[in-house]
């Protein structure tokens, strides 16, 4: 048995916390660089207000109707993230921290166990769940349980659309199991991607209850073979997958992004170069921190897609580049991200955003292979030499250690730093309405009356 | 009306940990004792009863002066547990924070102040009240330290 919880609108159920006043208004919080609406809250939902409207476009509904518009608070939201998490794993066997907001739970022989303490049943037990996260944390969530994660999915899916189910769907029967598949389209089942939504409306399998009657053959071929057939075998209520592993309570990333919008439009290829090193750095961080070092490394840069005459999805251009080694050290991603940036560079473009992507993700010392001309992990050590740490990883510790002590880019490379004498670097995003980091920084405080 | 700064309980980077003896400790030489060394203990563990459900919450004003609460002081302030009469709370009243002592008086609540300089204030209906947490704890500092500087950077 599998539960699913997710927290409800969680980035503006974080702000509510702090600032109660917020309650029953209308709320929305903007992305990185305020550049367009990430979370809502029910009130901002009813105006209409859609995941992923640019600011400026809706700014005038926003005042209008007098909706509070804040910046993204993630040092706010992860903190809040990890209460939720950290008490969901003292309070089931098993917790998989999906997303920032989300945890699958094993809740496997629990009911056995229920009995004396409430009522017995995991619809209980899971209304608990909800009641105490939300008493702890002040963040409402929602609870799907069923037999499968695909299944607790969907039954989360229907608990937050239908407020009479008081937050908690529990599929214990096989008939509650096909009307809560008949309620869903087969577009909204987790794992079916917009592509294959749209070749099986095309089928005519409209609904998640559709889904579930294909054959087994019919879904390999159909659905990408092995996965498609686990996923109708899952809607059917055959668990096909367990918990994936999350150390620290977070998963292990296939793969890493560093992305931002600049605090301004750049044309200086110097200042876009900066901005890449400072995302390299970021992402190269966050590799060592989960101790594997990476193959490939993607760098895109944007222009504005919403500028007069552009043309639709011409804006962006990446490239992509397979290590010869693969490396964590950030000079030498850096120094590859410039290679790369060369490579796609237009002169005389004006860019609004970069990114970078590290992918192929592994930990050290499996099967890789040692650069021929140096740089390898054992570089100029004779052939028989074990595999010891990369010539960079002390320096790279050093960094990181110093980094966390003093606090995040006490030390970077100087292309990340910007011209000198500049104040703030370019690339920085804008956050005119960040709230203050109530978690984190004594001096950062929130004055209320 | 008594002001109160909100500060959730963050995982300290690295915890307040006290060596914990088995055996009396001897002051004056270097202590044989360090082969005795139980475990070492977080303050945070120590003191809250559920350290993810406890913020910390910084004081403004003197209205709960006479509960040894003062301006610039540190609640530790707990939402799992359920407020009850004689709890110090802090509860939000018109989308504001506020610290006070919670009575039951007869059939009505009451968020009381100890400081007879400030009014009681008589709870009409639970919707324009809610209880945000209960103070467990309170950090004063005795001698001028980080709360203090903070306070006075303010004013």
């Amino acid at each position: 048995m599998f539960g699913l919880v997710d927290c409800n609108n969680f980035y503006v159920s974080c702000e509510r916390v702090f600032q109660p006043r917020l309650e029953g208004r209308p709320v929305v919080v903007l992305s990185n660089n305020d550049g367009c609406i990430i979370s809502r809250s029910q009130e901002a939902k009813a105006l209409g207000l859609k995941m992923g409207d640019p600011y400026f476009q809706v700014k005038g509904l926003l005042r209008q109707h007098g909706v509070a518009v804040l910046s993204s608070n993630y040092t706010l939201y992860g903190d809040m993230s990890r209460r939720v998490m950290h008490y969901l794993g003292q309070t089931v066997p098993g917790v998989e921290v999906y997303s920032i907001d989300e945890a699958f739970l094993d809740l496997g022989g629990l009911e056995a166990h229920l009995g004396r303490h409430i009522g017995g049943s995991l619809t209980a037990f899971a209304g608990r769940i909800r009641a105490d996260v939300k008493r702890r944390t002040g963040i409402p969530t929602c609870v799907g349980v069923a037999p499968t994660k695909t299944l607790a999915k969907l039954a989360n899916r229907l608990a937050k659309q239908d407020a009479a189910l008081g937050g908690v769907l529990h599929l214990d029967s096989d008939e509650r199991r096909r009307w809560a598949l008949g309620q869903v389209a087969v577009g909204d089942v987790w794992g079916v991607g917009r592509q294959y939504a749209q070749k099986l409306t095309a089928a005519g399998i409209d609904s998640a209850a559709d889904l579930s009657r294909v054959s087994e053959a019919w879904a390999r071929k159909q659905l990408g073979g092995v996965v498609g057939a686990r996923l109708v075998r899952e809607l059917q209520g055959y668990p096909c997958a367990g918990l994936g592993s999350s150390e620290d309570g977070s998963l292990r990333r296939q793969s890493l992004t560093c992305s931002r919008t600049f605090g301004r439009p750049l044309r200086e290829r110097a200042l876009v170069a900066g901005a890449v090193t400072s995302f390299v750095a970021r992402a190269a961080e966050k590799l060592r921190r989960q101790g594997e070092l990476a193959h490939v490394l993607t760098v895109f840069i944007s222009q504005n897609r919403f500028a007069p005459g552009a043309e639709p999805g011409g804006h962006s251009r990446s490239a992509v580049l397979t290590l010869p080694v693969p490396t964590s050290d950030t000079r030498e991603l850096a120094a590859r991200a410039g290679q790369l940036l060369g490579r796609i560079w237009e002169e005389g473009a004006v860019y609004v955003k970069a990114g970078v992507v590290l992918a192929g993700l592994e930990p050290p010392g499996r099967g890789q292979q040692l650069g021929l001309f140096g740089g390898g992990p054992a570089a100029p050590a004779p052939v028989a030499a074990p595999v010891g740490p990369a010539p960079g990883a002390a320096l790279m510790a050093v960094l990181d250690g110093l980094n966390e002590r003093f606090g995040r880019g006490t030390v970077q490379l100087a292309a990340a730093l910007g011209p000198a004498g500049s104040g703030p670097v370019p690339w920085q995003g804008q956050a005119a309405w960040r709230t203050p980091a109530y978690t984190t920084r004594l001096e950062d405080l929130l004055i209320v009356k | 009306m008594h002001d109160v700064l909100l500060i959730p309980v963050v995982e300290a980077p690295m915890p307040l940990l006290l060596p914990v003896f088995a055996c009396r400790v001897s002051a004056g030489f270097p202590s044989p004792a360090t082969d005795e060394l139980e475990g070492l203990f977080d303050l945070n563990k120590l003191l809250f009863r559920h350290p993810d459900a406890t913020y910390l919450v910084r004081v403004m004003g003197e209205s709960m002066a006479g509960a040894e609460i003062h301006a610039g002081d540190l609640l530790a302030v707990d939402k799992h547990i359920e407020a009850d009469h004689g709890h110090i709370v802090v509860a939000v009243l018109e989308g504001e924070c506020t610290v006070k002592r919670l009575e039951r008086r007869g059939e009505d609540w009451w968020l009381v102040p100890a400081n007879p300089a400030f009014q009681p204030y008589r709870v009409r209906n639970t919707e324009e009240v809610h209880i945000w947490g209960v103070v467990t704890h309170v950090v004063h500092e005795l001698l001028p330290g980080k709360l203090t500087a903070l306070i006075q950077s303010y004013d």
